[in-house]
């Protein structure tokens, strides 16, 4: 019941925001000039060097990070300095055109206002960038929500051993069970309590930024599963995790592929190319299924807000009337994400499980993937 | 372009982050739980199985309990056929053996009634025999005088005596 209602709020708060904020936000950006759609979902959908919580402009509220840069030694200063891309500081600019989303270096060590219209020399992008953007502030929130989300559960099956689970436990067991006995167990079988860890990491840490991405407002609304970085990384762990448990089988099938005739890998090894780039699609396969779901669901929800803002631009009553369609679509959308962020959790540990278990000599794929 | 672009910084922290995630994860959270849920399993099942054993055990007695019961009727039902027939043989043989000791009175009761009747023969006859003296007697001491009377007399007699 706690939960039914904390998504009640959670629900009604979004349906608020939406429908106050929107048109008014709409006359702000009249104000200023033109709305640009697609800009604006990108922006939304892509990382940044503060974290945007509400207003427009100068008037905005803006959570500022930290940059850290590797660039002619250790640079640390706030976003804040950066003014929304508006100001250098110490010739450190936020890269526009072909280096949007970048930090890059200006020929001379400039702080202060960028003047529109004038060109500004760029002497190189710093590489060694790990500033402590949007999406790894999100990260590290999502990072502690996990680690403590389970290790109280872990508590409380340390402090009840077999009793009945009881608050978080409950919620999180059903979860736990169902990816043991329906997706680990039967893909790895023999070899699953080795790999269990990481399938279950990778699905609660998948799912549980999935459902923060589609909370609007701060501490969600981070597109992290939403950006090829972390889906990249996950699938590249994936990838390492299954040539290391790779056996003798394994490799042989990929060099020696059985069950085909033998012109196919004589004189031209074209089966053996294919297997080859197989072990590579698969990983990329998941890096991108899971960032273009989630990214492409948040960029439809972006849509129909911005249709708020166009159609607000023409006039204030026509952008109230759209809203109320906007925002059904929104919370349509809306759970349609809420499923995906499910699906798309489950899916990337489901086919992680099969490609570890087929690596590892455990042949038979799951029911479930049947 | 930015949108498909991984950034460096971002593969850097989530590497380190997810790192340390799946380390602290993997060693206390994951085990605790999985050795938890399956130890409860475990639980479940033997409590089970044992609830199962008892249940058989349970059916087990019942039946041998069941088996006793008709044991025990099997044995009232032929204790009470013997004493049925017991009691039988013992009217029989009583009724026999009063039949025969009945017969043996009847027997008895007979044999002195024909020996009374003997004895009581033997008397009429000594009886006759000595009236028969009597009368002699007196036809000789009174009646000799006269003869016709004498004869007269004796066939008197004689007819009377006749009745035996």
């Amino acid at each position: 019941m706690r939960y039914n209602k904390l998504g009640f709020i959670v629900a009604t708060l979004v349906f608020a925001f939406a429908l106050l904020f929107s048109p008014h936000s709409a006359f702000a950006a009249e104000e200023e000039g033109e709305f640009d759609a697609g800009p604006f979902i990108i922006d939304h959908v892509t990382d940044s060097y503060g974290w945007h919580i509400c207003g427009e402009g100068d008037k905005s509220v803006t959570i500022p990070l930290p940059i850290i840069l590797f660039d002619n030694g250790l640079q640390v200063f706030s976003s804040a300095k950066f003014h929304h891309g508006e100001a250098a500081y110490k010739g450190y600019a936020l890269g526009w055109g072909d280096q949007k989303g970048s930090i890059v270096k200006l020929q001379d060590d400039y702080t202060g206002h960028l003047e529109e219209g004038e060109e500004y020399a760029v002497d190189h992008v710093c590489k060694f960038n790990i500033s402590i953007t949007k999406n790894v502030c999100a990260l590290f929130i999502s990072l502690i929500l996990i680690a403590w989300i389970f290790l109280s559960v872990a508590k409380q099956y340390k402090r009840h051993p077999n009793e009945a689970p009881r608050g978080l436990q409950g919620l999180v067991e059903p979860v736990v069970i169902f990816l043991q006995d329906e997706v680990i167990n039967p893909s790895l079988g023999s070899h699953a309590p080795k790999y269990t860890p990481y399938l279950l990491t990778l699905f609660f840490f998948i799912l549980l930024n999935n459902l923060m991405g589609i909370i609007p407002i701060f501490p969600g609304g981070a597109n992290l599963t939403g950006n090829i970085a972390v889906t990249g990384v996950l699938a590249l762990i994936t990838f390492f995790v299954t040539q290391f448990s790779g056996d003798k089988e394994y490799w042989k099938d990929i060099v020696n592929t059985p069950g085909v005739p033998w012109w196919l890998k004589f004189p031209l090894p074209i089966m053996p190319l294919v297997e080859t780039i197989g072990i590579f699609t698969k990983p990329f396969v998941l890096m991108v299924r899971l960032f273009a779901n989630i990214t492409a669901g948040h960029i439809i929800i972006l849509g129909f807000i911005s249709l708020i803002f166009i159609f607000g631009q023409m006039a204030p009553a026509l952008g109230y009337s759209v809203s109320v369609v906007s925002i059904l679509f929104y919370i349509f959308m809306g759970c349609l994400e809420l499923l995906v962020a499910f699906i798309q959790a489950f899916v990337f540990t489901l086919l992680s499980a099969i490609y570890i278990g087929m690596a590892c000599g455990h042949e038979e794929a799951p029911e479930i993937a049947k | 372009m930015e949108l498909i672009k991984p950034s460096f910084g971002l593969i850097f922290w989530m590497l380190i982050g997810f790192g340390i995630l799946l380390f602290i994860l993997a060693k206390f959270a994951w085990p605790v739980i999985t050795n938890g849920i399956a130890s409860r399993n475990k639980k479940i099942q033997d409590q089970l199985d044992e609830a199962a054993k008892v249940h058989a055990e349970m059916e087990n007695l019942h039946l041998r309990h069941e088996e006793m019961l008709a044991q025990a009727k099997a044995d009232r039902d032929e204790i009470l056929a013997e004493a049925r027939k017991i009691s039988i043989e013992i009217q029989d043989n009583a009724k026999a053996k009063a039949d025969s000791e009945a017969q043996a009175i009847i027997e008895e009761a007979k044999k002195a009634i024909h020996y009374e009747k003997m004895k009581a023969m033997t008397d009429v006859k000594n009886e006759i025999a000595n009236l028969s003296i009597d009368i002699a007697e007196k036809v000789m001491t009174q009646e000799l005088s006269d003869k016709a009377k004498q004869e007269q007399l004796i066939a008197k007699w004689v007819d009377e005596n006749h009745l035996n």
